[in-house]
């Protein structure tokens, strides 16, 4: 064996699959929602997902994250079942509203997922970052004890980053969480949430209905399309890694926006 | 003209903000109030209406302070069975609400059974109840209970049925268990509904008590008002119907600071 061979098995040994799916559908009565996804996702990757309205975007992150069963087919997370990812807390979900308990104030909110199981002793990840250090992370520090309804749309979806961080997931899933923001909240959000996804060097998932942020944020983007969801296409984005807001400008950033908005106008 | 008015206007802004504004909020039904009793004061004394039809108000006013030991004696007794009634049935209430939301059979089975005690007249009901439980308070206390049972019941399943799917689809995600979406995602959500039926129960609790004391009973403002009317003694009628629904307004009041110093959200 030589040398080269070596370490070409050693890097498929060291690669790491974060979610795995293989032929999955997802079923709700007679309507197909997802047919036949296969895809397997590197840990540490940011893929970004695309397609039109009701292609199954938000149910292809349900799948992954146990809220929805696959009709057929199976999806692993880290090697596990989902169920038993789902409990040892491998992953955890942002939504696009953020899903704060209104009488909890932030710091609360975010110590939410410590407090769920304690009692069970269920075996929780615990974070290398306290819930403090966190909000800090997301930009709210001073601002701990602000109830949801005294913090504006974008530092309530920080809220919930930090409270989805706090387990130290391996896998973040978030479904349009900065949909309903407005551009300059977004462009800020999106700047942050790479640079949290530098730091922590965790697996993201990320739903947009927007084609420059699916290419400003990811890696990868992948495209699907609808009736029943399928996998349209993964397109590579090979642009340079800490993304600036500039990158907007740049001719090859223009380039995959005209190609993924072709792709989308087919789908 | 106009400029002086607009002057005015503005150097009470200036000065102003909040306080003269609640001022204004408050004095222009307090001024209303005064006017109304005054022309009430006037309109009996003018027309020479007699005391045992309809009193002045300062005839009320006189003896509400001459048998104001009588008024307290029979304050105490439905302050109390207004309150029982209030903490038992609001608690029962609470507790079957509970036990329906968790429980699809025990809903169908009992909310038939809540809808139907609920469609019987209080005043049908009170003579019943007060066979059963004799001429003390208990049966005063369950009439309140009674009044306050089903708003609260109904206002509680809708609260604790409130939480958005969303959170619920937080809780799995999280593999809470049941009892951890009870008491950190249901029971927190409803408390807000809850205070909306507390708040009625708050006023119907006296009037279940008073209803319950009309029937029988020789304390209490429900005998108070029974006795009086009988005897012709009207001042002390329109004292008795103040304290009672000075009580409420007590009771309200309690609730509504209950609710501040808790629901925050
Ligand atoms: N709980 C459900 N019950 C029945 N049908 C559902 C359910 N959830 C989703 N669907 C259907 O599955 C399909 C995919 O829905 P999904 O929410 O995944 O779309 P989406 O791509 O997230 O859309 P959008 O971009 O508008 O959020 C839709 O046709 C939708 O009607
Ligand atoms: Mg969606």
């Amino acid at each position: 064996m030589n040398a080269v061979d070596k370490s070409l098995t050693q890097e498929q040994e060291s690669r790491i699959i974060a979610a795995s799916i293989s032929e999955a559908s997802v079923k709700f009565g007679t309507l197909t929602a997802l047919r036949d996804i296969s895809l397997e996702i590197d840990s540490g990757d940011f893929y970004t997902i695309l397609g039109p309205s009701g292609c199954g975007k938000s149910t292809l992150l349900r799948l992954v994250s146990d809220l929805v069963p696959p009709a057929s087919g199976s999806v692993k997370i880290f090697g596990k079942s989902t169920e038993a990812a789902r409990l040892a807390r491998e992953f955890a979900f942002v939504f696009q509203d953020s899903t704060l308990l209104p009488w909890r104030n932030a710091l609360k909110n975010v110590e939410l997922p410590l407090e769920i199981g304690r009692k069970r002793n269920i075996k929780l990840p615990t974070g290398d970052r306290t819930p403090h250090e966190l909000l800090e992370l997301v930009g709210l520090k001073g601002r701990e004890d602000a109830l949801p309804h005294e913090l504006s749309g974008g530092m309530r979806q920080r809220v919930a980053i930090a409270r989805a961080l706090v387990c130290q997931p391996k896998l973040l899933l978030m479904d349009e969480p900065f949909g309903a923001l407005d551009e300059m909240t977004r462009d800020h959000l999106n700047l942050q949430l790479l640079d949290i996804w530098k730091e922590t060097g965790t697996t993201i998932l990320f739903v947009t209905h927007s084609i420059p942020e699916a290419i400003f944020l990811g890696q990868k983007v992948l495209m699907l399309k609808a009736n029943p969801g399928r996998v349209k296409d993964v397109i590579n984005i090979d642009l340079p890694m800490p993304r600036k807001i500039a990158l907007r400008e740049d001719p090859s950033f223009n380039n995959y926006c005209s190609q993924l908005r072709k792709l989308l106008e087919d789908c | 003209m106009s400029t002086s008015e607009t002057t005015i206007a503005k150097s009470s802004y200036r000065l102003s903000g909040h306080t003269v504004k609640r001022l204004y909020n408050f004095s222009i039904p307090l001024g209303t109030a005064i006017a109304l009793l005054l022309i009430w004061q006037l309109g009996v004394r003018i027309f020479n209406v007699p005391i045992y039809i309809a009193p002045a108000p300062s005839d009320v006013a006189d003896i509400f302070y001459r048998e104001f030991p009588l008024l307290m004696r029979n304050f105490w007794p439905t302050f109390m069975e207004s309150v029982a009634g209030f903490f038992i049935g609001n608690l029962t209430a609470v507790l079957i609400a509970i036990a329906f939301v968790h429980s699809r059979l025990v809903e169908r089975a009992f909310f038939p059974i809540a809808v139907f005690i609920n469609t019987i007249p209080i005043l049908a009901i009170a003579p019943i109840l007060v066979l059963i439980f004799g001429p003390g308070m208990t049966a005063k206390v369950v009439i309140a209970a009674l009044i306050c049972f089903f708003p609260t019941l109904v206002n509680m399943v809708r609260g604790l049925q409130s939480v958005s799917p969303q959170a619920l689809e937080l809780a799995r995600i999280l593999s809470a268990s049941k009892s951890e979406v009870f008491w950190k995602i249901r029971l927190p959500s409803s408390l807000p509904f809850m205070f909306s039926a507390l708040k009625i129960a708050s006023t119907t609790c006296v009037i279940g008590a008073i209803v319950g004391e009309w029937i029988g009973a020789n304390v209490g403002l429900g005998a108070l008002i029974i006795e009086s009317t009988f005897n012709f003694r009207a001042p002390l009628l329109y004292a008795t119907v103040f304290i009672s629904s000075g009580l409420s307004v007590l009771l309200f009041v309690s609730v509504t600071i209950a609710e501040k110093l808790i629901i925050r959200w």
